[in-house]
């Protein structure tokens, strides 16, 4: 039997772009695939794991490009299954456990509300793969924010309980959400290129994005505080270590398994 | 179980330009936007549509099975009314 070890990847600027975008769509997506069978609804359970399909396929481009610009004989399946938590690139806030229903939209929405303006503007990339992944991308995660907003809107201002609970994922994830707009040295080399974007310029739009969906959701917008981040450099929660543990368990068990 | 009170609602999807919408099944939504997006994410995966309507169930007036004798057994033996006694040109496609 093969040994399970690790793959090591050579951090390129490029390699890292593309695995730390790879890899909030990797996490974000395995996240909702755990809703899948036990969704408030089979129309939402769907929903969900449409979402969640999406994200996959994105982060399937990403780690396939990344792949190519590494030229180090790696994979898709070896940066998903063979990297361990410190080695993974994501946003903290992908990786926060799903709690209710709430939580999950929430969680999906202030991601789209990023990720939608940002892939397309990314649609200009000099970088024609980076380019053509956004193109699709944009698309989709259109979809994403406006259904999420949607259900942010009605559970915001819904029953008293869903009420309560969205109001209360909001004060959790509210110090995750400043992590998206951070870069660092590696990420403004290929912003200086074109090829990527600063995602701090994405800031304002985020703001009105959330802002609008929140007041008519009857919810206030938290203050900005304090923000949380790590995750760009592997720097994560505990909660990371379990997804992985999970999601890499058959690749582990029985390497190089086909199907 | 729960008691429900999420409305139903019936799902068509136009599958190509020129054709009808057709009736695909039904769903549950609170309100109209919401199950447009369930239509959407239900019936529309394996890209079956091009465009969808949703119409609340309580809107649909049904024949009454009772009814079937009265209402659909005397056309049957009626065959002149299909049109089979003559060629449709290829060139006019679906009808």
């Amino acid at each position: 039997m093969a040994a399970t070890t690790n793959i090591r990847v050579t951090e390129t600027p490029l390699v890292l772009y593309a695995l730390r975008r790879a890899d909030d769509a990797l996490v974000l997506g395995h996240r909702l695939s755990e809703w899948c069978g036990r969704g408030p609804a089979l129309e939402e359970d769907m929903a969900l794991a449409n979402i969640g399909l999406d994200l996959l396929g994105q982060a399937r481009s990403l780690y396939a490009y990344a792949a190519e610009v590494e030229a180090a004989g790696h994979d898709e399946d070896g940066y998903a299954y063979l990297r361990e938590a410190p080695q993974y690139r994501n946003l903290l806030l992908a990786e926060l456990p799903n709690g209710d229903f709430a939580r999950t939209i929430l969680r999906q929405f202030l991601y789209a509300a990023f990720a939608d303006p940002y892939w397309r503007a990314m649609m200009r990339s000099t970088d024609p793969t980076l380019a053509a992944v956004a193109a699709k991308s944009e698309k989709e995660t259109a979809y994403h924010l406006r259904h999420t907003a949607e259900w942010v809107i009605r559970l915001g201002d819904g029953t008293g309980e869903s009420h309560r609970r969205i109001a209360q994922a909001l004060d959790d994830l509210w110090p995750y959400t400043g992590e998206m707009f951070e870069a660092d040295a590696a990420e403004h080399a290929l912003v200086e290129s074109g090829a990527a974007l600063d995602p701090a310029a994405f800031r304002a739009e985020w703001e009105r994005t959330v802002a609008d969906v929140l007041s008519q959701a009857t919810l206030a917008v938290p203050p900005s505080g304090w923000m949380q981040k790590g995750g760009r450099t592997g720097r994560h929660s505990e909660h990371l270590g379990h997804l992985l543990a999970e999601m890499q368990s058959v690749a582990r068990a029985h390497p190089g398994a086909t199907w | 179980m729960s008691k429900t009170v999420t409305p139903l609602w019936e799902v068509f999807i136009r599958s190509r330009n020129g054709m009808a919408h057709k009736h695909v099944g039904s769903l549950h939504a609170a309100d109209s936007t919401l199950a447009l997006q369930a239509a959407r994410d239900v019936y529309t995966r394996r890209g079956e549509g091009l465009s969808v309507w949703v119409v609340p169930s309580s809107a649909i007036t049904a024949s009454d099975p009772g009814d079937k004798g009265m209402m659909f057994e005397p056309a049957e033996s009626k065959i002149y009314r299909h049109p089979t006694f003559y060629d449709v040109p290829d060139e006019v496609g679906h009808m």
